[in-house]
C-alpha cells in the first residue's frame, strides 16, 4: 500500500517532519483496510446468498414449474404456475391501487398542501407507514377485511402490498416534484395556466422519470413481501384467478415449501426463490435505466 | 420617494402634452411587502402601448419584483402582498376578485433563464393555447408556426418540431419561450432579464426580435444591460432601493438625465 518509502534528502520531501508524515501514511492505510474489510464481509454475504440460490434454484428451473401447479402431498414434479400467476395477479392489482393514490397524495404535498397543518401530519403518518413492520400491515387487514367477510382473499393481499406501496410511491413523488425548479412551474403560470393544469401537465411531466422510479422500487418492495399476505390471500393449491378467494403467491409458496419435508417441495421453493430475486432484481435495473433517462435530457 | 413619483408624474404629463398614445398599464401608489420588508415604495408610472420600457437599476432595487406584480407571479408565494393600483387598461388587477389566470394570459412573462417545459417544440406552444383556445389540428399548426416566426425561431425549428424543448440551444431555448408567450396572443409581454444567460449573437437576435414585437405588443423589459435599454426601449426608468428614481423618454434619460443619481448609475460611476 504505502509504496513510497520515505526517502530523507529528496526534493519532494523537504522539510516535511518525517515521523508525521509516516504517521500519517500508517493511519491511511488502517483506515483503508478497515473499509475494504467492512466491504468485503458485506459482497461476501451477498454472493455467499446468490451463489446458494442459484446453485439450488437453478435445478428446479424447467418448463413444468412454470406450467403445472403446486403438487399434493406425497406427489412428485409439479411447479410454480399457480403462485406465479397469483403473484402476478396481486402485484398488478396492488399498482394500479397504489400507483394513482400514491402520486395525488405526492402532487398533494408538493404543490398545494406546503407546510399547512394536514400536509404535515400526512407527511409524518406516512413516514411511520414506511417503517411499518410489514406483519402489522397483514394483521390490520386480517383485522378490517379477512374477519369481517369471513375468507381469505386475493383482493385482501392486494390491499396489505398496497398499503405499504403507498407510502413509497407518496414520499418519492413528493421528493422529486420538489426537485422541478420554481422556474418551470412560474413559466407556465405565466401562460395563465390553472395551478392543477401545471401540477399535471408542467411540473410532473418534468419529474416523470424520477416518479416511475418510486413505483418500480416500491413493487420491489412489495413483490418479495410474504408476511402481509400470510394473514391475507393465504395460499391456494390449485391454479385460481379468482382473486375474491384465498390466492397462491410466491412468497407465501416459498415459505411453506422450504420447511416442509418433501424434497421435491423444497425444490420448488428454491426455484420461487430464485424467480422473485431475479424479478426484484429485473426490477430495480429497470428503475435506474429509467432514472438515468432524465439525466440525459 | 416623493422626488422620484413627481418626476413620473412631470413625465406623464408631457408625454399626454404631446399626444402619444393609450397607457397599457397605469402603476398608481404601488407598495409592495416581502413578509415586513418594503420591496416597492410608492411607484407610479405609465406603460405606453406598444412602445418599450425599460427598467434599470442595481441588484434589488426592486425592478424585477415590479415586473412580478404587473401580472401578479407574487401571488404565488404566500408573504408576498401589493397595496395600491395597477390598472390594466382601465381595470383594478390589484383587486381580490380578478381572475390572475385569465390576467397572465394578456400579460405574458418571459424569464431570465430559458424555461422550455420538458416536451416538443411543437407542444411548447400548444401548451398556452389551448388553454384558452379550442383550435382544429390546422389551426394550431398555424398557430405554432406563426408564433414561431413570430420569434424568428421558425427556420431552425420546422424541421424539429416534434423534439424536445430541451434540445435546442439556450438562444434558441429563449426564443422558444418568447414564442410561447406570443402564441397566447398576450397584449403586453414581460420581459425579465430576458438575455443575461445568452451570448452576444443570440442577444442581438432577442434584442431585433423586441424591436419587432413591439409593432403589435407592449413589452415591459428588467435589464442589467444598459446599451440594451438604450438600444430597444423607448422609455426608461430607474430604480433605486425600491424606489423609482426617474422615468422618462429613453433618450433623453441617457443624455441628459434630471438626476444625479441616475446620472451615476448609467455612466457607471454607481457607489
Amino acid at each position: 500500500m504505502s509504496n513510497a518509502q520515505f526517502k530523507s534528502g529528496s526534493t519532494m520531501s523537504k522539510g516535511v517532519d518525517r515521523g508525521l508524515f509516516n504517521q500519517r501514511k500508517r493511519a491511511n492505510a488502517i483506515g483503508l483496510s478497515l473499509s475494504m474489510i467492512a466491504m468485503g464481509i458485506g459482497m461476501v454475504f451477498l454472493f455467499w446468498i446468490l451463489s446458494v440460490l442459484l446453485y439450488k434454484g437453478f435445478s428446479a428451473i424447467s418448463p413444468s414449474l412454470f406450467l403445472e401447479s403446486t403438487p399434493a402431498p406425497g406427489t412428485e414434479g409439479g411447479g410454480l404456475a399457480n403462485p406465479i400467476v397469483g403473484s402476478l395477479m396481486i402485484v398488478a392489482a396492488c399498482t394500479f391501487i397504489s400507483t394513482p393514490i400514491g402520486i395525488l397524495a405526492g402532487i398533494y404535498l408538493s404543490e398545494y398542501g406546503g407546510k399547512s397543518k394536514f400536509a404535515e401530519v400526512t407527511r409524518f403518518v406516512t413516514d411511520i407507514m414506511l417503517s411499518a413492520p410489514s406483519i402489522v400491515i397483514g394483521l390490520f387487514v386480517y383485522a378490517i377485511i379477512v374477519y369481517q367477510v369471513k375468507s381469505f382473499s386475493g383482493w385482501a393481499g392486494t390491499v396489505a402490498l398496497a398499503l405499504i406501496a403507498i407510502p413509497v410511491v407518496v414520499r418519492t413523488t413528493e421528493n422529486m416534484l420538489r426537485l422541478v425548479p420554481l422556474t418551470l412551474r412560474e413559466a407556465a403560470y405565466a401562460l395563465g395556466a390553472p395551478k392543477w393544469k401545471v401540477a399535471l401537465s408542467i411540473t410532473l411531466t418534468a419529474a416523470k422519470s424520477g416518479v416511475i422510479t418510486g413505483i418500480l422500487l416500491a413493487l420491489a418492495r412489495v413483490s418479495g413481501e410474504t408476511a402481509p399476505l400470510l394473514f391475507t390471500a393465504l395460499n391456494n393449491q390449485f391454479f385460481s384467478t379468482d382473486m375474491t378467494s384465498p390466492m397462491a403467491n410466491l412468497p407465501v409458496v416459498i415459505f411453506q415449501f422450504a420447511m416442509s419435508p418433501y424434497d421435491n417441495w423444497v425444490d420448488l421453493a428454491w426455484g420461487g426463490a430464485l424467480l422473485i430475486t431475479f424479478a426484484v432484481l429485473g426490477l430495480n435495473i429497470l428503475a435506474r435505466v429509467v432514472f438515468r433517462e432524465k439525466v440525459k435530457v | 420617494m416623493h422626488a422620484g413619483s413627481a418626476e413620473a408624474d412631470a413625465a406623464v404629463a408631457d408625454r399626454e402634452g404631446a399626444g402619444v398614445s393609450t397607457n397599457a398599464i397605469e402603476v398608481r401608489n404601488l407598495n409592495f411587502f416581502y413578509g415586513s420588508f418594503q420591496g416597492l415604495k410608492d411607484i407610479n408610472l405609465d406603460i405606453i402601448e406598444r412602445k418599450v420600457t425599460a427598467f434599470i437599476g442595481p441588484s434589488g432595487c426592486g425592478k424585477s419584483t415590479l415586473l412580478r406584480t404587473l401580472n401578479r407571479m407574487y401571488d404565488l408565494y404566500p408573504g408576498q402582498r401589493a397595496e395600491g393600483q395597477i390598472s390594466f387598461y382601465g381595470e383594478n388587477i390589484l383587486a381580490a376578485d380578478s381572475d390572475v389566470n385569465l390576467l397572465r394570459s394578456r400579460i405574458g412573462m418571459v424569464f431570465q433563464k430559458p424555461t422550455p417545459f420538458p416536451m416538443s417544440i411543437y407542444e411548447n406552444i400548444a401548451f398556452g393555447v389551448r388553454l384558452y383556445e379550442r383550435l382544429s389540428k390546422a389551426e394550431m399548426d398555424e398557430r405554432v408556426e406563426w408564433a414561431l416566426s413570430k420569434a424568428a425561431l421558425w427556420n431552425e425549428a420546422k424541421d424539429k418540431l416534434n423534439q424536445s424543448g430541451l434540445s435546442l440551444s439556450g438562444g434558441q431555448q429563449q426564443r422558444l419561450c418568447i414564442a410561447r408567450s406570443v402564441a397566447v396572443k398576450p397584449s403586453v409581454v414581460l420581459l425579465d432579464e430576458p438575455t443575461s444567460a445568452l451570448d452576444p449573437i443570440s442577444t442581438a437576435k432577442i434584442e431585433e426580435l423586441i424591436n419587432e414585437l413591439k409593432k403589435e405588443y407592449t413589452i415591459a423589459i428588467v435589464t442589467h444591460n444598459m446599451q440594451q435599454a438604450a438600444r430597444c426601449s423607448d422609455f426608461t426608468a430607474y430604480m433605486y432601493l425600491g424606489e423609482l428614481m426617474e422615468y422618462g423618454k429613453t433618450d433623453e434619460l441617457f443624455i441628459k438625465p434630471k438626476r444625479k443619481e441616475t446620472e451615476d448609475y448609467i455612466t457607471g460611476r454607481f457607489g
